[in-house]
C-alpha cells in the first residue's frame, strides 16, 4: 500500500510529467491559456493515460515479451493508443454526448501525445505490476492536471502584465513555464523522507 | 528477411485489427447528423465571428438544423445573400438581415461647445481624454482627434467641425470604432431605423446646457411624443430602444419635438 502511495505522490510532484520530465509540452503551452480549456484538456489526458496503460500493459507482457518482440514496443504503443483514443471518442459521442462535448475537442489532440506514450513506456521500463502501472498513470495524469491548472493561472496574470514588446507572446510564456517548473524542484526528496524505506 | 517479416507481420496485424475495430465502431455507433448540416454550413461565410450569437459558424449551422425556431437572418457579415441561401436550404421564408451601422452619439461641434483649455499634446483622443477628460467643455463628448477615423477600415468616419461623423453608406458595421472611442460615443444601430440620439451627456439638464447647447437636457419630451414608446430618458439622457422604434420616415415626432435638436433622423437610403 505504501508503495502505491509513493508511486502516486512521486508521479504527481517529483516526476511531474510536464515540469520535471518535460513531456507533453505542446498541450501545456497550447491549451493553458484559459482555465476551463486547461481543465478539459487535463481531464482528457488523465482519462487517456488510464485507458492507454490498461491496454498497453497487457500487450507488452502477453503479446510482445513472449514473442521476443520487445523492440516493437514504441511503434505498437503509438498505433494502439491512437486507435484506442479514436474508438473512445466514437463511443463517447454515441453514449455520453455531454462528456464528449467537454472532452471531445481535446481527445484527437492527445492521440499521439508524448506524455501519454511516455507514461505507458515508463510503466514498462520501471517494471511496475498492473496495479502499480495504473496508479502511476493516474498520478501522472493528476500531475499534468496540476501543472496545467497552475500554469493557466500564471498565464492569466501574464495577460494583464506590462511585458516588454520583445518578450510578448511565446517568450514570456516559456520564461514563466521555466520558473513554474523550478518551483517543483522544491519537492525533490520530500517523498523519500515522508516514507523512509 | 525472416527477421523483418517477424517484425512487420505483427504490426500489420495489430494495425488491421485496430482499423477493423474503428470501422465497425464508426458504423455501429454512427451518430445521425442532420443531412442538411453540410449544406447549411456551406452557406455560411466561415469567418467564425460570432456575430450571430452562436459559437462560430458550426454552432450556428447546428442550431439552424436542430430547431426551426432559429432565425436564418442572424449572419451579419454574410448579409442578405447568405440569409437568402439559408432560407432556401432550410425551406423557411426569407427575412432581411438587419444590417448595422455606426452612429456617433454626440453633436457638440465647435459652435455648440467651448474649450476648457488649449491642448497641445499628442493628437489622439485617448491621450486628450487623460487631460481632465479632454479640452471640450463637455467631458462626455467627442474629443475630435479621430481615433475612430484612424481604425475605420472603410474610411467611413471623418471629423467635421470637431465631431466625428459616420458616412452610413460606407459603414460596414464592423464595430471597431465603438471599441476605440475612449468616451464610448459610437454604437451600432440597425440601418433602417430612423432616429438617433446625438448626445451622451449624463449630467443634469442645467449642467449639460452650460457645457453644450446641443446636448440632451433630459426633458422627456421625446418620451411623451414617441408613438411607439421606444424612447426612455435614463441618467439624464434619452435612449432609444431599437426593438420598439419603428420607421417614422415622413414625420419623426421625437426629432421634431426635441428641445435642443439632439435627436436626428438618419436618412438611410433604402
Amino acid at each position: 500500500m505504501t508503495k502505491l502511495i509513493v508511486i502516486l505522490l512521486s508521479a504527481v510532484f517529483i516526476n511531474n510529467y510536464v515540469l520535471s520530465r518535460f513531456l507533453g509540452i505542446c498541450p501545456f503551452l497550447g491549451v493553458s491559456k484559459k482555465l476551463d480549456s486547461a481543465t478539459g484538456m487535463s481531464l482528457a489526458v488523465i482519462f487517456v493515460m488510464l485507458i492507454a496503460t490498461a491496454v498497453t500493459w497487457p500487450i507488452q507482457y502477453f503479446l510482445l515479451d513472449p514473442n521476443n518482440l520487445g523492440y516493437l514496443q514504441t511503434i505498437v504503443f503509438i498505433l494502439v493508443i491512437a486507435a484506442l483514443v479514436q474508438l473512445v471518442e466514437i463511443v463517447l459521442k454515441r453514449y455520453i454526448p455531454s462528456l464528449h462535448k467537454s472532452l471531445g475537442v481535446y481527445l484527437p489532440l492527445i492521440t499521439t501525445n508524448c506524455a501519454v506514450l511516455g507514461v505507458t513506456i515508463l510503466n514498462i521500463d520501471e517494471g511496475y505490476s498492473f496495479l502499480e502501472a495504473m496508479v502511476n498513470s493516474l498520478g501522472s495524469g493528476l500531475g499534468f492536471f496540476l501543472a496545467m491548472v497552475m500554469f493557466s493561472g500564471v498565464r492569466s496574470k501574464l495577460e494583464g502584465a506590462d511585458i516588454p514588446e520583445s518578450f510578448k507572446g511565446l517568450p514570456i510564456t516559456l520564461v514563466a513555464a521555466s520558473i513554474t517548473s523550478l518551483s517543483f524542484l522544491g519537492f525533490g526528496g520530500v517523498i523519500e523522507n515522508m516514507f523512509p524505506a | 528477411m525472416n527477421e523483418i517479416l517477424i517484425a512487420v507481420i505483427p504490426v500489420v496485424i495489430i494495425g488491421i485489427i485496430c482499423a477493423a475495430m474503428l470501422v465497425i465502431a464508426s458504423k455501429l455507433m454512427a451518430v445521425k447528423e442532420d443531412e442538411r448540416f453540410p449544406a447549411v454550413r456551406d452557406c455560411l461565410p466561415g469567418a467564425n465571428c460570432g456575430a450571430c450569437g452562436f459559437a462560430g459558424c458550426d454552432g450556428y449551422a447546428k442550431a439552424l438544423c436542430e430547431s426551426s425556431e432559429t432565425p436564418a437572418n442572424l449572419c451579419i457579415p454574410g448579409g442578405d445573400s447568405v440569409a437568402k441561401q439559408l432560407s432556401e436550404v432550410l425551406g423557411v421564408e426569407f427575412e432581411d438581415v438587419e444590417e448595422q451601422v455606426a452612429v456617433v452619439h454626440c453633436s457638440g461641434d465647435c459652435e455648440h461647445t467651448q474649450d476648457k483649455y488649449e491642448y497641445h499634446g499628442i493628437e489622439s483622443c485617448a491621450a486628450a481624454k487623460l487631460m481632465f477628460g479632454g479640452k471640450g467643455s463637455c467631458s462626455y463628448g467627442c474629443l475630435g482627434f479621430g481615433d475612430c477615423a484612424a481604425v475605420c477600415p472603410q474610411n467611413a468616419i471623418s471629423v467635421v467641425n470637431g465631431v466625428a461623423e459616420v458616412c452610413s453608406a460606407d459603414c460596414i458595421g464592423c464595430g471597431l470604432c465603438t471599441r476605440t472611442c475612449p468616451n464610448r460615443l459610437i454604437s451600432l444601430v440597425p440601418y433602417r431605423k430612423a432616429a438617433v440620439v446625438k448626445c451622451s451627456n449624463r449630467d443634469k439638464g442645467a449642467v449639460t446646457r452650460k457645457a453644450c447647447s446641443a446636448g440632451c437636457i433630459g426633458c422627456k419630451k421625446c418620451e411623451k411624443v414617441c408613438p411607439n414608446g421606444a424612447i426612455k430618458v435614463s441618467d439624464n439622457v434619452a435612449a432609444i430602444d431599437y426593438g420598439k422604434c419603428k420607421d417614422c420616415p415622413d414625420f419623426a415626432a421625437c426629432a421634431e419635438n426635441c428641445t435642443t435638436k439632439c435627436i436626428s433622423t438618419m436618412n438611410a437610403p433604402m
